[in-house]
């Protein structure tokens, strides 16, 4: 098993800060728009809010390479914009629109972008993490460098396919890191009713793999976990497990009644609200002024409202396009 | 059948599949449920709801593990338990899937019949929510295609009540298939005990000229066809399958031969879907009294797409069926 200093802290200069500030920022705006939006309506389908967890996405694609890869989840909307997915065109696709990221195929639980290094949110609980595997496993085989990152739930980690692929990335040392959001909660069953061990980090023991504890709501440790992982896979150590300590401020998805939880938990959790921390933090070390700060925010609602302009503006897609891009080779 | 109904009473779908599920539980102990918040909020939208307090031993919320959901299902059923498992969503179905082809259906057979396996899988087709080609897919047809497990489709409140309540007492394994769509509907039921027999159509709307054979969302919407139609003087005959496998030829051929028109309307892709199975029975069966070929409306093999507007081009409709059967009669 490879050695990784989970407490080495990485420097991160002014600006990196600010931009893992900026990224988190986009995420919680895009995402409170989507949740209005979906009340008003406007939004088809089901929609699952990254709300509280912003942290991880954020400072995880943020040690990323634009070249790595990602797999995402049902959830998947905050790991999308890390990864440098537009507004506009993530905008267009949850509302079923010919301009978004899959032509309307996909919708909020489907955008994917491999361009992007994204092989797609996911539908299915668990199934990305083999699929990050795979990518690992073709980065060693082209020997090109590139490492691959799997966001999954706590409840994943109750699949076979999360076991599996986990087993596999350690046996053949793939640059591979496993990326736990554990948000407390599969649905609405709580952790320990779900696990048997409920320290997650406990579970790469079994594969041989460091398993490091993060803090979910901090975006530097996030980063710094994830910054050693990455140095490790791309040096040929294998795969790590990051069980990052998150908080979903939301439902499970819209809609849901949250009675299986109370305020007191969820306020108790909000005081770590990572966009209120964070920003203060960086106020209070003279890293941004809070002037700045507004300015960054405004920029982004500007932004987000143009997408939103932009998706309400697209096209739906022509209907007979439900029958196009199924094959490779049409036959 | 058995026991004596004394009127009927009008609920949902969810309702009675609830109501089935209570009085199944409380009937015989050996009955248990299991799934995925299937106790806290009532598994798939909240169908359940209460279950969980009622029968705090025998309504168990799961981990997220459908391998583990329906393997220990077979194991307890294979061992005097009549379990009753949920998997969320039919497209679920791909994760349990080992256990279901090689497990469930195989076991009784290849004991040369040394076991029984009571259990009962309850899932759910879906289309019509945008939730997009992972959660909406109709999977009746995979499982027709297995020998050893029997399919039922739910599609009225009737069904839902006498189809659970046969699959729970049947001592084979038998797959639930209900549909999101269906489970706001509401219509007659008898009151008490019945079961519609595996095994067993029903017609539900008695016509002359042309016969529709139709499951789930599909068969609401051959009624409304036929309402329609009847206003142009044909008479749709409207069959319900309710067993995918085994099918009730009889019945359903029996009402080709009286018609000798035949449309069968399924949201399974048409390659190797139900409809296919359904059109070749019909023909076999009823070739002689056949006026056309028996025609079939499904999906046009593709997965389902998340925008409205492309969801609804690939479902058939009201309008479709309406259509397909002027130009038969
Ligand atoms: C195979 C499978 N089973 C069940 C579901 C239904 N489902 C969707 S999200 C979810 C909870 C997932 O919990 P977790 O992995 O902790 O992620 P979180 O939602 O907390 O982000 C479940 C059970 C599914 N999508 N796929």
């Amino acid at each position: 098993m490879s050695e990784i200093d989970t407490r080495k802290r990485v420097d991160l200069d002014d600006e990196a800060r600010i931009d893992l500030l900026r990224t988190m920022q986009r995420i919680r705006a895009f995402e409170s728009r989507v949740q209005t939006l979906f009340a008003d309506g406007e939004l088809p389908g089901f929609v699952h809010l990254y709300i509280g967890e912003e942290a991880i996405a954020a400072g995880v694609c943020g040690a990323l390479e634009e070249s790595d890869y990602i797999t995402s989840t049902h959830r998947g909307h905050g790991h999308c914009i890390a990864k440098g997915h537009e507004f506009d065109r993530m905008m267009a696709e949850l509302y079923g629109k010919e301009t978004g990221y899959c032509g309307g195929k996909g919708g909020s639980m489907h955008i994917a972008s491999p361009k992007l290094g994204n092989l797609g949110a996911n539908g299915i609980v668990g199934a990305g993490v083999p699929i990050g595997v795979g990518a690992a496993l073709s980065s060693q085989l082209r020997g090109s460098g590139q490492v691959a990152a799997s966001f999954f739930g706590d409840g994943a980690t109750a699949q076979g396919a999360f076991h599996e692929a986990m087993n596999l990335s350690a046996l053949w040392d793939l640059p591979f890191v496993g990326v736990v959001e554990n948000n407390q909660y599969g649905e609405m069953s709580a952790l320990e009713e779900q696990q048997a061990v409920t320290d997650l980090s406990e579970r790469a023991t079994s594969y041989g793999v460091p398993g490091i504890d993060v803090d979910g709501m901090d975006v530097e440790d996030v980063y710094a976990a994830t910054t050693a992982a990455i140095e490790a896979a791309r040096a040929g150590d294998g795969p790590s497990l990051l069980v990052c300590d998150t908080y979903r401020f939301e439902g499970h998805h819209e809609g849901d009644t949250e009675f299986y939880r109370d305020d007191d938990e969820i306020n108790e959790w909000r005081r770590r609200d990572p966009l209120k921390t964070y920003p203060e933090r960086l106020i209070e070390e003279g890293v941004l002024t809070n002037a700045e700060w507004n300015d960054i925010v405004d920029e982004i609602d500007a932004e987000l409202e143009a997408a939103i302009e932009f998706a309400r503006e697209s096209d739906y897609p022509e209907p007979e396009s439900a029958y196009e891009n199924l094959y490779a080779e049409e036959v | 059948m058995a026991e004596a109904a004394t009127g009927t009473e009008s609920i949902t779908v969810r309702e009675a599949i609830r109501e089935t599920l209570s009085e199944e539980l409380g009937r015989d102990e050996r009955v248990f449920v299991q799934g995925i918040d299937v106790a806290s909020r009532g598994g798939t939208f909240g169908l359940l709801e209460g279950l969980g307090e009622e029968y705090p031993e025998r309504v168990r919320n799961t981990p997220i593990s459908e391998v583990a959901i329906v393997g220990s299902g077979l194991g307890a059923a294979m061992t005097g338990m009549r379990p009753v498992v949920e998997v969320m969503y039919s497209g679920f179905l791909g994760v349990p899937m080992d256990q279901i082809l090689n497990q469930v259906a195989k076991l009784r057979y290849m004991t040369d019949g040394n076991v029984d396996i009571p259990l009962t899988i309850r899932t759910q087709n879906t289309s019509g929510f945008n939730a997009a080609a992972q959660h909406s897919q109709a999977l009746h047809q995979l499982l027709m295609a297995i020998p050893g497990i029997k399919v039922v489709c739910v599609s009225t409140p009737a069904d839902a009540k006498g189809l659970l309540r046969a699959a729970i007492r049947h001592d084979d394994p038998v797959i639930v298939f209900e549909h999101a769509g269906v489970y706001n509907r509401e219509g007659e039921v008898p009151v008490g005990e019945y079961e519609h027999r595996i095994g067993e159509a029903g017609i539900e709307r008695e016509g002359e000229d042309v016969t529709v054979v139709a499951t789930q969302v599909q068969l609401w919407n051959a009624l409304e066809a036929a309402e329609r139609l009847a206003e142009e003087d044909v008479s749709v005959e409207v069959v319900s399958p309710r067993t995918l496998d085994p099918l009730d030829v009889e019945t359903i051929a029996g009402s080709v031969r009286k018609t000798g028109r035949c449309v069968v309307v399924d949201e399974t892709p048409l390659c190797g879907g139900s409809q296919s199975e359904l059109a070749t029975v019909i023909t076999e069966e009823a070739f002689f009294d056949l006026d056309f070929p028996v025609q079939r409306l499904g999906v046009d093999d593709v997965p389902t797409p998340f925008s409205p507007p492309l969801e609804e081009e690939i479902y058939p409709d009201t309008d479709d069926i309406v259509t397909t059967v002027r130009q038969l009669a």
